[in-house]
């Protein structure tokens, strides 16, 4: 490849081809919504204070409607505001078990793909274990025994929540470590935490990225099926997965109660699956 | 006799159109392939000689790559010219490919058998011929015997893995005689294997010319490849023909500054004489030089060069495309 | 100076093939069998061959990426075969590896792949720097290469970053493994002429692992040639090409595609060989060559040859050089007698 062909800059490369992929432009597009929703959300929401323990008995049940875009709950409350709140404790959800959960997760990835042997054995085994339990379980176990509350839920779906991590990334460094710029390091004196961390580390990146941003869709879902079933964020706290829970009752008269909590939950998921996709479809490009 | 060769490029020249840009990739090419005869195409990476094999096999997807001119005569019938169907009806028929490397063209998870056998009733079904499995089996012994490979049965029984290098750029030539084609195109033939191996096929690819009439076009970066197996050949640079001969011709008289720079770059067998290299690098195939693209590395540049030279017949069939052929003498 | 740089002596590496359940050992490939040579500093030895004769595995014991299962590796006198503490190998030894696609960490730009040695060395920041910069420029790469990244480079620029990267390690012997194979032939020589130009303004000594014959006759002053793991023939490269003495020295170099008809009345006048190179697994007894060779004998189904002088320095292990009725036929003293 001529110097001259070579010399367009790669990151105005890959935002051009971002741009062209509609997958993650509408991903990106709906995950900075839901952001943007959940961090301004005292300020753009019509009833800020329906977010606690209020009582609005005169607009129970209201239908949407012009006061009440859609519609209120079975004590008055604005659903509206509720879900924009609602947003928030997800999105703190899904961050507080992320940042624990990936950087675990990827330090024993790259320990177990690396050193191979008894490392790779103690590690991969115990993973083997966390994987068969599934989420759901293990949070209802824990809830059981400490009380239901978010940070419970958030320990449970953490403490399993690496495994996939782990997978992912001792995968990718055993086919790493055979490749010549790993065996040129060591030849060339560079210490193992230089090889894990400045070598391996970065080229995994692309894959931790894509993973992370679909898992932020898929520990949202978690979360709100613990709170739907009660296990989570307790009342008056608006949860999207409560909000769902407690519409239902009244279902089929009363559909906006269920409906709009349940579509709030769908759409940020379905953000973050899109975004992770066209992340994924920009780095195989790259990567060939 | 002037035939009409059996493949026959002309003046072909083909754009890629990428994000925006659009890069001339190849320029004006034109090559022949005579039956009976074997071809080479020879040049660097990067020269446009896998964009004209492609092009010639209809493998191009267009867009991004888009003919800007010229014609690819096969049989006399222009190629560019036909439908899909009726190029995809050539393809693997009359006209067949041997790609370059034998460990990743073979489907690992099926037998030698399975696959020829599934080549061989594409090719029947676009020829309209039927055979059934007695007869194909037959077929498939009869092609491995050309390829010189002793004992079929096993051979058909077994999976790639099993197979040595060698073995498996010879089955690849086999699957492209399957079908008996006319115009066999060779990628590299031997490139991936050893020096002892390579020496083996071409001899091979030699045999079949002779014996079986084929028209052999063979696309290379190895000159010393080229010299010893080819009858005629063409020189690419930069997406252009620079220069084309016979064989024995253009190797013992270089005319072109490109070819000369070129043979001057390849160390020498008999020792003595320091290899040189080509200074500069290939052109920006978006924003070409205007005449001669190899004029900005080329020694002999003066500013004639900025037009594009044509071919200038030098010797007995032999034809180089330059300005300064007085100076090549 | 009479001790070598480097001494080879005796080395072997045999790899188990693991089979059944457990993975239990099922015999065992010999990848090396019983090499030795020596280099002086400042030399070039090219060793020569096609697959499956031990050429890489060779490179990566001296460069202790494998410990050799017999023998020892000694430089400047200290045998490193059992050294597995990289900060004391790599001052010693370097290499430059063959794709210049995947010996770059595609992730970190030039100027961090070269700063690797230097940081493992203790460099500080600013030294550091500075050292980069004089190895790009002793690379003949432009100063503002440091902030590119591989995938902006040509191959050519890449395996000059590679070589810059190798000096960085200030090693005494570098070991250059197919370098150019992957190049262009006209980068190829100018990629060949820095390392010459190194060689001589540093002072380094190297190893240079090619298939490429023509390109071993440019750029080595002394060859080993291999075939399945043994050192069949050795000698000054002009003696060697020109009096290839073992069977498979004359058939390799027959089957050399040259480009001059000069050249071509250099090859010697051999068959072209048949069969192929047998799978390492199933060595042949005696010589190992004995299976594919034209001028094949009853001992050398049996016995494996010693090795034999052919010439000043010039050593071939074939049993044709032996008996006294086989020297009288050999293909090469009749050539010679011809003339």
């Amino acid at each position: 490849m001529s110097q001259a062909t070579a010399e367009v800059a790669a990151t105005s490369r890959r935002w051009r081809r971002f741009r062209r992929n509609p997958t993650a432009a509408v991903g990106l597009a709906i995950v900075a919504l839901v952001v943007l929703a959940a961090i301004f959300a005292p300020w753009i929401s019509p009833y800020p204070d329906h977010v606690g323990a209020v009582v609005n008995f005169r607009a129970r049940h209201q239908p949407p409607s012009a006061h009440y875009w859609l519609g209120t709950d079975n004590v008055g409350r604005d659903i509206l505001t509720r879900v924009l709140f609602g947003y928030r404790i997800s999105l703190i959800l899904a961050a507080t078990v992320l940042i624990f959960a990936v950087p675990v997760g990827v330090v024993l990835g790259l320990l177990a793909g690396y050193f191979g042997g008894w490392t790779e054995t103690i590690i991969m085994r115990a993973n083997d274990i966390a994987l068969a339990i599934p989420p759901l379980v293990m949070a209802l176990a824990v809830t059981t025994v400490l009380t239901p509350s978010l940070v419970h839920s958030m320990l449970a779906i953490a403490a399993l929540w690496w495994t996939w991590h782990t997978r992912l990334i001792f995968s990718i460094v055993r086919t790493l470590r055979q490749q010549e710029f790993v065996e040129a390091a060591k030849t060339l004196g560079a210490s193992r935490f230089h090889i894990l961390f400045r070598e391996l580390l970065p080229n995994c990146a692309s894959a931790i990225l894509v993973k992370t941003s679909l898992d932020f869709g898929f520990v949202i879902l978690v979360g709100a099926a613990l709170s739907y079933l009660g296990l989570g964020v307790q009342p008056p706290t608006p949860d999207l997965g409560t909000m769902v829970a407690s519409g239902a009752d009244f279902l089929p008269e009363r559909w906006w109660e269920s409906l709009f909590p349940g579509a709030a939950i769908l759409v940020a998921a379905l953000g973050f699956n899109l975004l992770g996709d066209g992340l994924r479809d920009l780095f195989d490009v790259e990567s060939v | 006799m002037s035939e009409e060769p059996l493949l026959a490029v002309e003046r072909l020249s083909i754009d890629f159109e990428t994000e925006g840009r659009v890069a001339h990739i190849l320029r004006e090419v034109s090559l022949e392939v005579p039956a009976r005869r074997h071809v080479a195409l020879v040049g660097e990476s990067g020269c446009g000689k896998s964009v004209t094999m492609r092009a010639i096999m209809g493998l191009l997807t267009t867009p991004p790559a888009k003919f800007r001119g010229g014609e690819i005569r096969f049989d006399g019938a222009n190629l560019l010219r036909l439908s899909g169907r009726e190029r995809e009806a050539l393809r693997g028929t009359a006209m067949s490919m041997v790609f370059q490397d034998p460990t990743s063209s073979l489907n690992p998870v099926f037998t030698i058998g399975d696959q020829m056998g599934s080549i061989l009733k594409y090719a029947d079904r676009r020829l309209k011929r039927s055979r059934n499995a007695v007869e194909r089996k037959a077929r498939i012994a009869e092609v491995l015997g050309q390829v010189r490979m002793a004992d079929p049965e096993r051979i058909s029984r077994a999976y790639p893995v099993m197979l040595s290098g060698g073995m498996r750029q010879r089955i690849l030539i086999a699957m492209a005689l399957l079908s008996e084609p006319r115009l066999l195109i060779a990628d590299e033939p031997g490139t991936a294997l050893d020096v002892t191996t390579q020496a083996q096929i071409l001899k091979l690819l030699r045999e079949l010319v002779e014996a079986r009439g084929l028209a052999l076009l063979m696309i290379t970066h190895n000159l010393g490849v080229v010299r010893e197996s080819a009858d005629h050949v063409f020189v690419m640079y930069a997406g252009c023909v620079v220069e084309q001969g016979p064989t024995h011709a253009v190797f013992a008289k270089p005319r072109h500054p490109y070819t000369r720079a070129l043979m001057a770059c390849i160390p020498k067998l008999s020792g003595g004489g320091a290899m040189r290299g080509i200074d500069g690098s290939l052109p920006d195939y978006s924003a070409p030089p205007p005449g001669c693209r190899f004029e900005p590395r080329c020694p002999l540049a003066v500013s004639a060069c900025l037009k594009a030279p044509p071919h200038f017949e030098v010797a007995q069939g032999q034809s180089a495309a330059c300005w300064r052929l007085e100076a090549t003498e | 100076m009479s001790e070598p740089l480097i001494d080879i002596v005796g080395v072997s590496k045999a790899f188990p093939i693991r089979g059944g359940l457990f993975g239990g050992s099922r015999g065992e490939v010999r990848a090396v069998n019983d090499v030795s040579f020596r280099l002086d500093r400042g030399e070039v030895f090219g060793l020569a061959g096609e697959s499956g004769s031990g050429k890489s595995t060779i490179a990566r014991m001296i460069l202790g990426l494998e410990a050799p299962t017999a023998g020892a590796i000694l430089i400047e006198g200290r045998d490193f075969a059992d050294e597995r503490d990289w900060r004391k190998r790599s001052p010693v030894v370097q290499m430059v590896f063959q794709n210049p696609g995947s010996s770059l960490n595609p992730r970190r730009s030039v100027g961090d792949s070269i700063a690797v040695p230097l940081a493992a060395r203790g460099l500080e920041r600013p030294a550091r720097r500075r050292r980069i910069a004089e190895l790009i420029e002793q690379v003949q790469l432009p100063a503002n290469f440091a902030e590119r990244y591989p995938y902006e480079l040509s191959g050519g620029q890449k395996q000059r970053v590679a070589i810059a990267r190798a000096l960085a390690a200030e090693p005494k012997l570098i070991v250059l493994d197919e370098p150019t194979s992957a190049l262009d032939v006209s980068v190829q020589a100018k990629i060949i002429e820095l390392l010459d130009e190194l060689r001589l303004r540093l002072g380094l000594t190297y190893i240079f692992i090619s298939h490429d014959l023509s390109l071993m006759r440019a750029f080595a002053n002394r060859v080993g040639v291999l075939y399945l793991g043994r050192l069949i023939e050795t000698g000054p490269t002009d003696a060697l090409f020109e009096r290839p003495a073992h069977p498979y020295t004359r058939a390799l170099l027959s089957a050399v595609p040259v480009v001059s008809d000069e050249e071509e009345a250099l090859k010697p006048r051999e068959p072209t060989v048949e069969g192929e190179i047998p799978n390492p697994a199933n060595m042949p007894t005696g010589c190992v060559f004995h299976p594919r060779c034209p001028h094949v004998m009853a001992t050398c189904r049996a016995q494996i040859p010693g090795p034999d002088q052919v010439g000043p320095e010039h050593i071939a292990n074939c049993h044709l050089l032996r008996s006294s009725d086989a020297r009288a036929t050999h293909p090469l003293l009749l050539q010679e007698s011809r003339q």
